[in-house]
Formats: C-alpha cells, structure tokens, sequence
C-alpha cells in the first residue's frame, strides 16, 4: 500500500489540566473516508484544528505523504493539502460566492482573478458535481448550500484531505443524501476525507473506516463500519453498552393542551393554517416534518411568543386569553426552545441567572423586587446536582457549557417547576449518544407522571422510540397523525413530502 | 431674494464645493478603510489636528510643501499603527482606545506647536499650494475654472476616489480588508493574517488622515490654529456611515456635506445678515443628521467592526 495521505503521529494536546488529546494515532490512505467518532468533547474537533493548525499539539507529528511537515497556520494546512469545513461556517455573508472562494488567492497582475476563479469552480462543478451561483451574496443560500461552498472553498485552495467537523448537524436529511453523494465521488477520486460525528448511522453508511475517541484516547478502531453494530461502536464511545430506554405503556388522561383551528400570519418562517391537535396528560405527541413546513411558527404559539390570527388554545382547560410567555408559564407550560443559545439562555450571563430567567419575578427568587441570590444560587446548584450538569458552578458563564449540559440545564429549568404540558423542538440535535439518553429518559419519567409532551423534530428514530402519536406537518398544516403503532419511517416519510394524508 | 441666489449659485461656489469636500473625502476615505477592516478609528480629529500641525510645521522650517505633506502623511500612519497596536494586537476597546488617540495627538499638536513656534501674537503663516489650472480642462465654461483649477492635491483626492474603489473591490488586499472586517476566522482560515490586514488598513486609513489634515494647514487656511480641524473628523466619521462604508458613495456624502457648508458660508456672507451666523454654522451639521436618519436607515456596518480577533479563542 502506498504512504497514507495523512498520519498523525501521537499527537498530545492539554488546555490546562485537561488533556483533550493524548497519544492519538490516525491516518488516511487516499480515496479513503475515515470517520472520527467520539462523545462530546472527547476531542475530535481539538484534533482536527491541531491538524488544521489552529492549536499547536504539545507533542506528536503529522505527516503528509509519508513526510513529516509543521503545520503552525491554516496557511502551512492549506499548503500541505488540507482542507477543513468547520461545524460553523467561515464565511463572510455580504460578500459573493467567488470573492469568499477567492478570499487569500494571490491575484492576476495586482488584480482579483475573478477569470480563474470562476473558471476553477466551473472545474470543481464538473468533476464533483458541486456548483454555486458564483454572484450570489453567501447570505441569499440555504445552509446545505453553504456548506458546499465551504467544502468548494477547500477544494478550490487545492484540497486533498477533507475534514469535515459534523457536517450532517446542520442539514435536513434530505440535503445530508446529496453531501454523501459528493463525499463518495471525491472519495472515488483519490481524496482522503475524515468525517466527524456521534451519529452512528451516518458513520456506518458513509464510512470506510473509524477511529473512536473517548476521553482524547483512541478508544478503539473499527476497520468494517458497514458490518459492525451501532451497539458496539455506542458501546466504544461511551465505555459502557448504551441501553435503550423502556417505555412502559401508559394510560393518557384527560387533554392538557388542545389546539383548535389555529392560523398565524405575521412570522418569518411558514404560518401555521387551520391547525388543530391536543395532548392528553400522559401522552407524547411527535411532530414530524421537514424542517421549514411551520414547525417554528407552531412552537411559537404554543411557547406564546407568537399570537394566533384565528384559532383557540386550552391548557389544562383553560382557555387562553392572552398570548405571552408568562401567560402561559401560568398556566403550567414549560418549554425548550430550538435554539439554545438565543432563546434558551443568555449565553453571557452567569448559569443561574439563565435558569431562573423565565421565573425571575416570582415569589420564589425575588422578594419586594428584588433578587434573591441566595435562593438563585441555590436553586441553580440543586438542579446542577440533580441532573449532573457538568459545569464549574452556577456562577459560571452559561456561553461556556457544552451543548448536552446547556440543554440539561434547560431541562432542569422546565422541569423543576413540574409543568402540566412540555413544548421541546430538537431536544436532542448536537448532543451525543449519552446526554440524549438522559434527555429521552428524563421525557418519559415526566410521562409517567401525567406530564403532556410536545416533541417537535426531525429525528424520525427518535421520534418513533418517544412518541405515543405523530403527526407529520406539511405547508403549515397537519397532513395526519399517525398512532405509534402505525408509524413507521417510510410511511411518515411519505406524509412529510405530502404524498400522502391521513385523518 | 434672486440677488442672493445669484451670488450664491457661481463659479466661486462651485469651487468653494470641491475645496471644502477635499479634506473630507480623504478623512472618509481613511475612516472607511479601517472600518471596513473592522476598525472604527475615532483617533480621526486628533490625528488630522497633529498632521495639520506636523505637515505645517515640516513645510514652514523645510520650505518644501511636499515634504510636509509627507510628513503629515507619515504621522498619520505612525498614529494609525498606534490606534491598531491597542485595538488590533491587543484587543482592546475601540472606542476607548480612539478617544485616547484624539486626546494624545490633539495635546500633543499642542504643545509641539507651542515648543516650537512659541506664543506669537499673529499666528504664523507659510506660502501654501497654489491652484494648479490644468489645460484645456480648466477651459470648460463655470465647471472647468470651479473643478480644475484647483490644488493638485484636490486633484490627488478625485483620483484617490476611484483608487480606493478599484484597491477595496478588484484587488487581493482589497477583499481580504472586506473580509477580515466581516467574518475575520473566514480569512484566518483561508491564510489571510488578520492582524496584518488589520494593522495595513488602519495604517493606510491614518495616513490618509494625514493628507486631510495638510490640505488644511497647507491648502486651505496656510497656518496653524488650534481649531483648524473644527470637527472634521468627527463628520467623517458620520460620512461613512452615510457613505454606507463604499468609497464612491463616501465621496458624495462628502461632496453633499461640503455642499451645505458653502452654501450656508454664502448665506453668512449675503444679506441674510439678520440672521446669527451661529444659525448658519448650524446647518451643515442638521443637514448631516437629517440625512444620515432617512438615508442610513438601513445602511449595515461591517459585521466584525469593533470586534477583536484572537485566534484560540472558541
């Protein structure tokens, strides 16, 4: 076999005490895709920007092509052939597609080469079958769009090893298809790519072969993922087997939340049109669809930040009479946003202030107006502690947590004040194997304790394991719902693109 | 009423225009590099103030103009390396750090110009640029003897005009000082060095400072006063804004800023004398607010202005 492409040679890397990488080997052979698998913050992305050259490795060497080459910059990483898309885009949205292609490119003559550029991405369009409208602002594509320009962006600086920090994390699934597709024909064509993820799926669909992360050691490698089970490599990542949980049959109550006839106008994503379901306590109501058919406007409503133009809503019997968050908090609602970081918590404040937030003017952490901090505190380290939340301590900023403690602690948040009916988007995206667990276990415990539950998401899998009922959204509306017996993936994949209804 | 219109609406006028935009368009231009960059450099008026000051100083004990005009684009550099060794290297506040840079060089004008020229009753003076008519062009009837017989150096900020569109839009460092001021961890993975394009444009930015300030010590008034910026800076500034961060359109706000000013300078000078002429010094300034809120309404800073760039940092 000829010299692999990349290898890293026992590559040590510590921030303080924390060692995020120790002893670490890995290669790739041309035309190979590795996939880098690992729990949270077991130091694949570390590894990859010391592979980038964003971190200097304490010890180890990199070689490319058998040669062993210092890579200090993104500059020497370029050099040497590499190329990374980050999980968060480099991109300058305001300028075009060619002028962030051509961002670095020394030009023609003093000039920009915008010639050469545009004749180099009609080269890459042809021979991997990637293409962009070169004029377009980044800001006018979706994000599978910019992905490919990031990756196009890798290729065009000449690109023969690929990394690609969780790339399927921000895609729809039916965009994730057409990136393996491409991943597979630069493969075919002798690049190395090295794939980063915690979705074992994915690893084992797309995957050559996989090195397994845990704690910044290589926990174990995995030289056929196709044939090897999700189980064991679960188990590799964690260090423990990973049980499924139980869902134990249960009787729904009486409805906790009914929509009724609900329409929204006035939101930026799809408006919801006639929509009318209900949750029994007890009871777990999924909703499924394709990211964009009114899932946000929905959660929206339901959370009370977005006033229905017609319809009604109940909780617990009650019917709404004004939409605010408070309101509806009042009345025994608790929810989880999508998005974590904006309208979850405050990322620059302290833990604790972030927990308290949605209750900050009750009884229970203010008194004549003025904050308790005591009783913050205290509420913060109790929840901390009960729900393992893996943090310095309450004080600490909240912008600094990792994804699965952020979404623990916004658990926690909900959950302490024991809410009639739960709304949660995405519960689970971006968390590894481990934290999801904890999430879904925590779900069907509030179940079990009469607790009605909204799950909105993609995740088909994780919806059919949770969920009593499904309902598929499609263009605002409820296309069906399906009972957790008659739902399989195809068929809620069928109702998602609108073939077919059902009452 | 016509009389006055009359007076107002001549070669003279039209002259008065394009002197007044010159100095502005070079300070828009320096402000607009940098802050493209992602660097808002409000060092401005205190670096026009110790370049009017430094140019002069050079010209007056030289006897070369040209020298000065170096000089004070030299310092302006030296100041704008300074302003990018506090924000840019060392992260620190914009705003801060710019407020600092116009209070230092503002003092420091000062007193170099005390130390070395003294306390004279009658402010010294030097025998400044002289317009430059350029052939045939200056022969178009009204626009020629308004537009082209002037100073070269309102000649070097037409040209400087196109210049900085061409350097910001066509050419490598162009787009790598656009995006370092957008997204700047998109250069620094392309192999852009941020700090480098960072310091390069604020650099350029100060000298360009510079040149404002000698127009007006060395063009414009041929002295030295201690209010000869009078605010200029801090228009520029708004110009940018107004200008939507592009060179040609900084330039018009220039020239529709420098517009208001000469026209309410005929307004003093003409038989609306009833009138305090504090009113009329008013009006460029409410012209610029007025405009800026109908105008820039939507206008988008670059999105990484006045945010620092460290590298480890995730």
């Amino acid at each position: 076999m000829s010299a692999p492409l990349i290898e890293m040679r026992g590559i040590t890397k510590s921030f303080g005490a924390v060692k995020a990488n120790e002893a670490v080997d890995l290669s790739v052979a041309p035309g190979e895709i590795l996939g880098l698998l690992g729990e949270n913050g077991a130091g694949k992305t570390t590894l990859m920007n010391v592979l980038f050259g964003a971190y200097a490795p304490d010890a180890g060497d990199i070689l490319v092509e058998g040669k062993p080459v210092a890579i200090h910059n993104s500059a020497d990483a370029l050099a040497a052939g590499i190329g990374m898309v980050h999980q968060h885009f480099h991109l300058a949205p305001r300028l075009t597609v060619l002028e962030n292609l051509l961002i670095g490119i020394p030009g023609k003559s003093g000039r920009i080469d915008r010639a050469g550029g545009l004749s180099r991405l009609k080269e890459i369009g042809r021979q991997y079958g990637l293409s962009l409208d070169p004029n377009l602002p980044v800001s006018a594509l979706s994000v599978g769009e910019q992905q490919r320009l990031e990756i196009i962006k890798a290729l065009f600086r000449g690109a023969r090893l690929l990394i690609l920090d969780e790339p399927t994390a921000v895609l729809a699934p039916s965009e994730v298809d057409g990136l393996f597709a491409a991943l597979r024909s630069m493969a075919a064509q002798g690049l190395g790519i090295i794939f980063i993820s915690h979705k074992l799926n994915e690893v084992r669909a797309l995957t050559h072969r996989c090195v397994v992360l845990r704690h910044g050691k290589v926990a174990g490698r995995v030289d056929d993922p196709a044939n090897t089970t999700s189980a064991a490599m679960a188990e590799l990542m964690c260090g423990h087997e990973i049980v499924p949980p139980v869902k134990e049959a249960s009787t729904p109550g009486a409805s906790v939340l009914t929509l009724d006839g609900i329409s929204t106008a006035g939101h930026a994503g799809t408006p919801l049109r006639d929509v009318s379901l209900f949750v029994r306590a007890g009871e777990i109501l999924g909703i499924a669809g394709v990211s964009g058919n009114g899932q946000r406007a929905l959660a929206d409503v339901i959370s009370g930040m977005l006033p229905p133009k017609t319809g009604a809503m109940t909780i617990a019997g009650k019917t709404v009479a004004q939409f605010s968050p408070r309101e509806l908090q009042a009345l025994g609602l608790g929810r989880i946003p999508e998005d974590r970081m904006t309208t979850g918590l405050v990322t620059n404040l302290p833990l604790a202030d972030s927990m308290v937030l949605p209750r900050i003017g009750t009884e229970a952490f203010s008194r004549k107006g003025l904050l308790n901090p005591a009783a913050i505190r205290a509420f913060a380290e109790a929840q901390i502690k009960a729900y393992d939340i893996r943090c310095p301590g309450p004080m600490v900023r909240a912008g600094a947590l990792s994804g699965g403690n952020l979404q623990k602690a916004l658990l926690a948040r909900e959950l302490a004040f024991d809410p009639k009916v739960l709304i949660v988007s995405q519960p689970t995206r971006g968390l590894d194997i481990g934290a999801a667990r904890f999430i879904h276990e925590k779900f069907l415990a509030m179940r079990a304790r009469g607790c009605g539950i909204i799950v909105i998401g993609e995740d088909l899998e994780e919806l059919l394991m949770l969920s009593d009922r499904i309902a598929v959204m499609y263009e605002g509306r409820l296309a069906g719902t399906l009972s957790g017996a008659e739902a399989t993936v195809a068929r809620l994949g069928l109702m998602m693109t609108g073939a077919e209804g059902h009452a | 009423m016509s009389a006055v219109f009359e007076q107002i609406f001549q070669v003279g006028f039209l002259a008065a225009i394009i002197r007044i935009a010159t100095p502005l368009a070079f300070a828009t231009l320096g402000e607009m590099f940098s802050e493209r960059a992602g660097v808002l450099n409000l060092g401005i008026e205190g670096i026009m103030l110790l370049c009017a000051m430094a140019g002069f100083t050079a010209a007056s004990l030289s006897g070369s103009l040209w020298l000065g005009v170096l000089v004070a684009m030299l310092v302006g550099a030296l100041m704008g390396a300074l302003h990018a060794l506090f924000t840019v290297a060392l992260g620190l506040s914009q705003h801060v750090c710019g407020i600092g840079v116009t209070l230092f060089s503002s003092g420091l004008a000062y007193f170099l110009y005390r130390l070395i020229f003294g306390q004279q009753s009658v402010p010294p003076s030097i025998d400044g640029f002289k317009p430059v008519p350029i052939p045939l062009l200056s022969d178009i009837p009204v626009f020629g003897p308004a537009v082209f017989n002037q100073f070269t150096l309102v000649y070097l900020a037409i040209v400087a005009v196109p210049l900085a569109a061409f350097v910001l839009y066509r050419t490598p460092w162009g787009l790598s000082v656009r995006m370092v001021g957008e997204n700047p961890r998109a250069a620094d993975s392309a192999g852009v060095s941020v700090m480098a394009t960072r310091f390069q444009a604020v650099i350029l930015g100060g000298a360009l400072m510079g040149l404002a300030g000698a127009f007006l010590t060395m063009a414009q008034f041929n002295a030295f006063t201690f209010g000869v910026v009078s605010g200029r800076g801090w228009v520029a500034i708004a110009l940018v804004v107004f200008g939507r961060w592009d060179p040609w359109r900084s330039a018009g706000a220039a020239l529709l800023f420098a517009f208001v000013d000469a026209l309410q300078l005929r307004m003093q000078a003409s038989g609306l004398g009833h009138i305090p002429y504090e009113a009329f010094l008013m009006l460029p300034f409410i012209f610029t607010i007025v405009a800026m809120a109908f105008m820039s309404r939507n206008a988008v800073a670059p999105s990484a202005l006045l945010k620092p760039f460290r590298r480890e940092e995730r």
